[in-house]
C-alpha cells in the first residue's frame, strides 16, 4: 500500500524495480495496470477475442458454415421475429452470425499476429543494420524505407492484393511485407539515441564488442517502443484485412472472415441491416482494445509520456 | 530555402521514379502479366492476342523503356475495358474524389481542431474526456463500417440524406457540391478527425508547460494574448503537415466510401478496375494517386519550411 501511494502519479518504481526479476516486474505491471483503468479494460477486450479465437469451436452455437435456408435472414433475438438459437440473427443463407463472428476472429487474429512478427522481425534487423552501420547502407536503406511511406498505401495493398489472389497465407505477406518500413524507422531511431547515450558509451569504454553491446544495451530497450508499435500496427492490420475482405480481395469467400461478413451485409444493407452491423462491431470491438491497451502501454513503457498525461 | 526546396524536389523526383520501378515490376511478378488479364477459359489465340496488344511479347527492358517515357508524358496506354487513355478516365473522375476529399477534410478540421484546443487546454475537463474519446473513436471506427451505419441510420431509417450516388447544382457555370456529399465525407473524414484531435491536444497541452508560457502570465498577459500570439501560433506550425499527410490520406485512401455510397470518383474507378482486372488502369490510378500523395508532401515541406525558421535558414 505504501508502494502504491509513493509512486502514484510518477510511476518512477518502474525504473527502479527494472533490474529485478521477472516476476517483480510482472507483477508491478500489474499494479500499473491496475491504476489506470482503461488499459485493463483494453487488454480484458483484447483477451476476449484471443479466447473466442482458440476456443471456436467449443463457443459457438452453431457450426459457421452451416446453411439453414428455413432460418435465413432472421433477426437478432431482441428483435420481434428473433430467435434465441440465434441470438445475433442470420444471414441470407441461414448461417449463423455469432459463430461466423466467434470463427471470423480466427482469421483477424492470424493476419494480425503473424503479419506483426514478420514486419516486426525483418523491421528490426533491417533497422539495426540502417542505425548501426550508418553511411551509405543506411542512405540506401532509408531511401528504400522513405519511398514505401510516401505510397498512398490503400492503392498499393489493394493493387498488390489484387495481382496476388485470394489466399490467407498471401495476406499475411501482403502486410508483413509492407509494414516492414514503419518497424525499420523507429529501431533505427532508437539505435542512433541510444548508441549516443552514456550507458553504451561506458560499455565500449570497458571494452564491450559491437554484439555485446547490440545484445546487452540497445536490444533491451528497443523492446518497449516495438511491441507498442507491434500493437497499433496490429490492429492497424486487422482493420484493412476487413477491408480487403470487403472488397472480395482477402480470403476465400467460403472462409468465415470479418471482411466476407461485411461484403455479404452490404447487399442486403437496406432490408437485413443486422448483418453488416455485428461484424463491424467485433472490428470495432478489436480495435477499440488493441487501442486502449496500446496507449497504456506507450505511457507506460515510456517516463516522458506519463509527464505530459497527468 | 532555396536549397531546401530543391533537395525536396530532388526527392520527390526519385520517389516517383522508384513508384514507376515498382508498379512496373508488379505486374510481372506473378511471372506471365497477361494470365492477369484474360479470363480463365481464354483460348491461347486470346492470350496472344492480348499479348501483342499489351506488347508483353517485347524484351523486359523495352517494355520498361516504354513504360517510363509514357508516364513522363501522362501516357499509361488504354484501359482494357473501357477502350480509352487510362489518364483520360482518370481526370473524368477526379472532381469527385477533390470534392469528397476536401469536404472530408474540412469537416474534420472544424470538429478536430477546436475540440483538440479546448481539451488540451483544460486536462481534466469534461472537454478532455470529450476530445480523447474522439480521438479513440476516430482510430478504432473503420470508415467503411461506419459509411454503411451511417446509411442505415439517416439514409434508411431517417430519410434525412441521400445514401448513392452524387448528385451536383450548376451555379455561374459553377460545379458545387449538395447534400449527397455530406454522409460519405463525414464517414471518410472520421478518422482525420481523430487525429486533428489527438494531435491538436496534446500540442496544447505540451506547449502550456513551455517556460515561455509561464513567462507570458507572469508578465500580466491575458489568456487571450497568450493563446492567440504564443499558444495557437507554436501548435499550427506542425499541424500544417498533419493536415498535408491527411488530405494526402483522403485523396488517396476513398475506395472503400467511393465503393459504399456508388461516388463516382477515383476510388470507385479503382475498385472497377480491379473488378475488371483492367491493370492498365490500376497502374495508372496507382501512379497518379502517387503523384498527388508526393506533391502534396512537398507542398507540405515547403509550407513547413516557410513558417518555421529553424527549417527555414537551418539547412
Amino acid at each position: 500500500m505504501a508502494d502504491a501511494a509513493q509512486t502514484k502519479g510518477t510511476g518512477l518504481l518502474v525504473d527502479q524495480e527494472a533490474d529485478q526479476g521477472l516476476g517483480a516486474k510482472l507483477v508491478y505491471v500489474g499494479r500499473l495496470l491496475w491504476r489506470d483503468k482503461s488499459g485493463l479494460l483494453g487488454l480484458i477486450m483484447f483477451l476476449t477475442v484471443v479466447f473466442s479465437a482458440v476456443l471456436a469451436p467449443w463457443i459457438s452455437p452453431h457450426p459457421p458454415l452451416k446453411q439453414d435456408l428455413r432460418a435465413a435472414k432472421r433477426p437478432p433475438v431482441w428483435a420481434a421475429k428473433g430467435d434465441i438459437s440465434h441470438p445475433l440473427g442470420t444471414d441470407n443463407l441461414g448461417r449463423d452470425l455469432l459463430s461466423r463472428i466467434i470463427y471470423g476472429s480466427r482469421v483477424s487474429l492470424t493476419v494480425g499476429f503473424f503479419g506483426v512478427l514478420i514486419a516486426g522481425s525483418l523491421g528490426l534487423v533491417i533497422g539495426l543494420v540502417s542505425g548501426y552501420a550508418g553511411g551509405r547502407t543506411d542512405n540506401v536503406i532509408m531511401g528504400g524505407v522513405n519511398l514505401i511511406l510516401a505510397l498512398p498505401y490503400l492503392v498499393f495493398v489493394v493493387f498488390i492484393a489484387a495481382i496476388l489472389g485470394r489466399s490467407l497465407i498471401n495476406v499475411i505477406l501482403i502486410f508483413g511485407f509492407t509494414d516492414i518500413p514503419i518497424f525499420v524507422r523507429i529501431t533505427r531511431g532508437e539505435v542512433l539515441r541510444l548508441r549516443e547515450s552514456g550507458f553504451v558509451e561506458s560499455a565500449k569504454s570497458i571494452g564491450a564488442g559491437r554484439l555485446r553491446i547490440i545484445f546487452d544495451h540497445i536490444l533491451p530497450n528497443l523492446l518497449g517502443p516495438l511491441i507498442t508499435i507491434a500493437t497499433f500496427e496490429m490492429s492497424a492490420m486487422i482493420f484493412y484485412e476487413a477491408g480487403l475482405g470487403f472488397l472480395g480481395l482477402s480470403v476465400p469467400p467460403s472462409v468465415p472472415s470479418w471482411g466476407n461478413m461485411l461484403a455479404t451485409g452490404r447487399k442486403y444493407l437496406t432490408i437485413y441491416p443486422w448483418i453488416a452491423t455485428f461484424p463491424g462491431l467485433a472490428i470495432v470491438f478489436t480495435g477499440l482494445g488493441m487501442n486502449l491497451f496500446g496507449d497504456w502501454l506507450r505511457d507506460a513503457l515510456d517516463p516522458r509520456m506519463r509527464r505530459l498525461k497527468r | 530555402m532555396q536549397r531546401y526546396i530543391l533537395s525536396r524536389l530532388f526527392q520527390s523526383i526519385m520517389i516517383l521514379f522508384g513508384v514507376l520501378f515498382i508498379i512496373f515490376f508488379m505486374l510481372q511478378a506473378t511471372g506471365d502479366p497477361v494470365s492477369l488479364m484474360v479470363s480463365r477459359n481464354a483460348s491461347p489465340e486470346e492470350i496472344e492476342a492480348v499479348r501483342e496488344a499489351m506488347g508483353f511479347n517485347r524484351p523486359l527492358i523495352v517494355q520498361f523503356g516504354d513504360f517510363i517515357a509514357g508516364a513522363v508524358v501522362g501516357d499509361f496506354g488504354d484501359s482494357l475495358r473501357h477502350k480509352q487513355p487510362a489518364m483520360d478516365l482518370i481526370l473524368e473522375r477526379l472532381p469527385a474524389t477533390v470534392e469528397l476529399a476536401t469536404t472530408a477534410l474540412f469537416m474534420a478540421m472544424l470538429i478536430g481542431i477546436p475540440l483538440g484546443l479546448l481539451g488540451g487546454s483544460n486536462p481534466g475537463s469534461l472537454w478532455d474526456t470529450l476530445a480523447r474519446g474522439a480521438g479513440l473513436i476516430g482510430q478504432t471506427i473503420p470508415n467503411f463500417w461506419l459509411a454503411l451505419i451511417l446509411i442505415i441510420v439517416f439514409a434508411v431509417k431517417l430519410g434525412w440524406l441521400p445514401a448513392f450516388g452524387r448528385e451536383t447544382w450548376q451555379f455561374l457555370g459553377i460545379t458545387l457540391p449538395t447534400r449527397s456529399v455530406i454522409l460519405p465525407a463525414f464517414a471518410l473524414g472520421l478518422f482525420t478527425m481523430g487525429q486533428l484531435v489527438r494531435f491538436t491536444r496534446s500540442a496544447v497541452m505540451e506547449i502550456r508547460s513551455e517556460d515561455f508560457v509561464r513567462t507570458a502570465y507572469s508578465k500580466g498577459l491575458s489568456d487571450r494574448q497568450i493563446y492567440i500570439r504564443h499558444i495557437l501560433r507554436n501548435a499550427a506550425i506542425p499541424l500544417i503537415s498533419i493536415i498535408g499527410v491527411q488530405f494526402g490520406y483522403l485523396l488517396s485512401g476513398s475506395i472503400y466510401i467511393e465503393t459504399i455510397c456508388s461516388w463516382p470518383g477515383l476510388g470507385n474507378l479503382l475498385a472497377e478496375a480491379i473488378g475488371n482486372r483492367d491493370f492498365a488502369l490500376v497502374q495508372a490510378i496507382a501512379f497518379f494517386t502517387s503523384l498527388v500523395v508526393v506533391t502534396l508532401n512537398l507542398l507540405t515541406d515547403i509550407a513547413y519550411g516557410l513558417a518555421d525558421p529553424r527549417i527555414r535558414y537551418g539547412d
